[in-house]
């Protein structure tokens, strides 16, 4: 398979890289945890059980009436999936490791644009997930909340007054809603001020984590913000906070950009064209250099420093340089020094598809 | 295949040991598993939010003045009815079996839901369908906080239009 064609069919929407505030916010993500009335979570269920929320959920989705955003949506049992292709899933942020990996009778419903998956049998019975492109928390709790309501009055779910949607972990307990949004913040790390903005966030409530690294090393510049409280706060307003914290550490991004043009271009500039200069060239890199450099390649992009060269590379790029994805597209097991090589022939063939 | 420790609960968990050459096999539910000490692949590896959550569950219980130990024993014997796991086991694992587990520790779970929400009501969305009566209610509390903010604005019209409104949904809720 061509290198295009390949990309065509790997890319879920929300790499696309379009969408409002996408030259900062990379994704909007909203997940609601929800469980059917009168069954064990499925953490005690019996396989039977588990296999009948799966009948259950299949069922609804295949009477007529389906929910226009769930038109033409597929649901994958995790039993059918070599590991390397839940390993895409999970790389692709459409499932979770722990879906992938632990999970009894597990399944996704993914939409045809792969902005919609549900997640069955993971920790809750149901995790409907959205996710879009660019800074738009409102559009993907709206869709959420259609697609729980569609649900809801299809299957019954475990509810109780006094402490809302009934889950399995205690911390999601209410409204069962995780809100994230993952912002590339460049300018800020270069000028060392992400440490004075983190433990403001994380005292409104909010949590903010590297996505890709381990520990406090986040590569690539790419952080997630969520909310941690789901009991006694309306949905709207949890997606407000989020919505505003995040608003306002795009203007900090902004103004950093800006500042670093003002006072160091050329160290800029040069910093940005030598990371091209090496993505282009290079024939070993190690994920954490090539995250390293996509940042890079992307915050000149998005100054206008570099040009002829679109956005979405690096929103593509990163998810496709991922273990899972480089071994996909060579279609057999690499190594890790197998998997260096690979990564630096992909990243050029698609730099150099983009000149040309 | 039940778990042979508590034989309620699906065995999840098979394993082999081999001790001095002498082989044993095992069938357990995860619940067992935990409270055996059993490594379960995936649930150790690294640091885990139940983990931390069964900090803040034990933290409580430890808690001297919290209340009298014959009571605080008495909760540990807690047991959910309908599908068997123990406070005592939630306590390690940090995860509920059912939706029952919550009415069945009951007011017990506050002190937690306080310290990792800072709440322990839900204010969200109510389910459509099945949510009939609490529904109601809530667009009647709604409805009132608009009504005094119309009467402090004195806006006198719109106000008298709230109160028949919410008069009528209250008859809705008696009737």
């Amino acid at each position: 398979m061509s290198l295009s064609r390949f990309i065509q069919r790997a890319l879920s929407e929300w790499m696309r890289g379009k969408g409002p505030q996408s030259e900062i916010v990379i994704s909007s993500r909203v997940r609601i945890a929800r469980n059917l009335a009168g069954m064990p979570f499925p953490m005690l269920a019996t396989s039977s059980q588990s296999a009948d929320v799966v009948r259950r959920v299949e069922e609804v989705l295949r009477q007529g009436d389906v929910h226009p955003a769930l038109k033409g949506a597929e649901m994958i049992r995790m039993d059918d999936l070599s590991e390397l292709e839940k390993r895409v899933l999970v790389e692709k942020h459409l499932i979770s490791p722990q879906l992938a990996e632990e999970s009894r009778y597990g399944a996704v419903v993914l939409s045809e644009n792969e902005a919609v998956s549900i997640m069955i049998n993971e920790e809750d019975h149901l995790r409907i997930q959205c996710l879009f492109p660019g800074f738009q928390p409102q559009e993907a709790w709206k869709l959420a909340d259609e697609l729980d309501d569609w649900f809801e009055n299809r299957l019954s779910y475990a509810f109780n007054e006094k402490k809302g949607y009934l889950t399995s972990c205690p911390t999601n307990v209410g409204t069962g809603i995780r809100a994230s949004v993952m912002v590339h913040l460049p300018a800020l790390a270069m000028i060392q001020q992400l440490n004075r903005l983190f433990p403001a966030i994380t005292q409104v409530g909010l949590a903010v984590r590297g996505i890709y690294g381990e520990g406090s090393e986040a590569l690539g510049n790419l952080y997630q913000v969520s909310n941690q409280v789901t009991l006694g706060q309306r949905e709207e307003e949890i997606i407000d906070k989020l919505q505003g914290v995040v608003r306002q550490m795009i203007q900090h991004e902004q103004n950093a950009r800006t500042r670093l043009k003002e006072t160091s271009l050329t160290q800029l500039e040069d910093r940005v064209h030598r990371s091209f200069g090496i993505l282009s060239t290079a024939r070993v890199i190690s994920s954490k250099e090539a995250m390293e450099r996509l940042s890079d390649l992307r915050l000149g992009i998005d100054m206008g420093l570099l040009t002829g060269i679109s956005a979405n590379v690096m929103n593509e790029l990163m998810v496709m340089t991922q273990p899972g994805f480089l071994q996909q597209y060579a279609h057999m097991r690499l190594d890790a020094d197998e998997r260096d090589i690979r990564r630096a022939v992909l990243i050029r063939e698609r730099l150099s598809a983009e000149e040309g | 295949m039940q778990c042979q420790e508590c034989g309620k609960r699906p065995a999840t968990l098979h394993y082999t040991k081999i001790i001095n050459g002498e082989k044993t096999q095992f069938h357990l539910c995860e619940v067992c598993a935990q409270e055996k000490g059993e490594q379960i692949p995936g649930l150790e590896t690294g640091f885990s939010i139940h983990h931390l959550l069964s900090g803040l569950l034990n933290l409580d219980s430890q808690a001297p003045d919290d209340q009298p130990p014959e009571m605080a024993a008495r909760q540990k014997g807690l047991r959910c009815p309908t599908c068997g796991l123990t406070y005592n086991q939630f306590s390690k694992i940090g995860r509920f079996g059912c939706s029952d587990c919550y009415r069945a520790f009951g007011d017990r779970l506050d002190p937690l839901f306080r310290r990792v929400h800072g709440n322990t009501a839900h204010r969200g969305k109510v389910p459509q369908r099945t949510g009939g009566q609490l529904k109601i209610r809530r667009e009647v509390e709604r409805l009132q906080s608009e009504l005094s903010r119309r009467i402090q604005n004195e806006e006198f019209e719109e106000a008298a239009r709230l109160r028949d409104r919410i008069r009528a949904l209250q008859e809705k809720l008696e009737g």
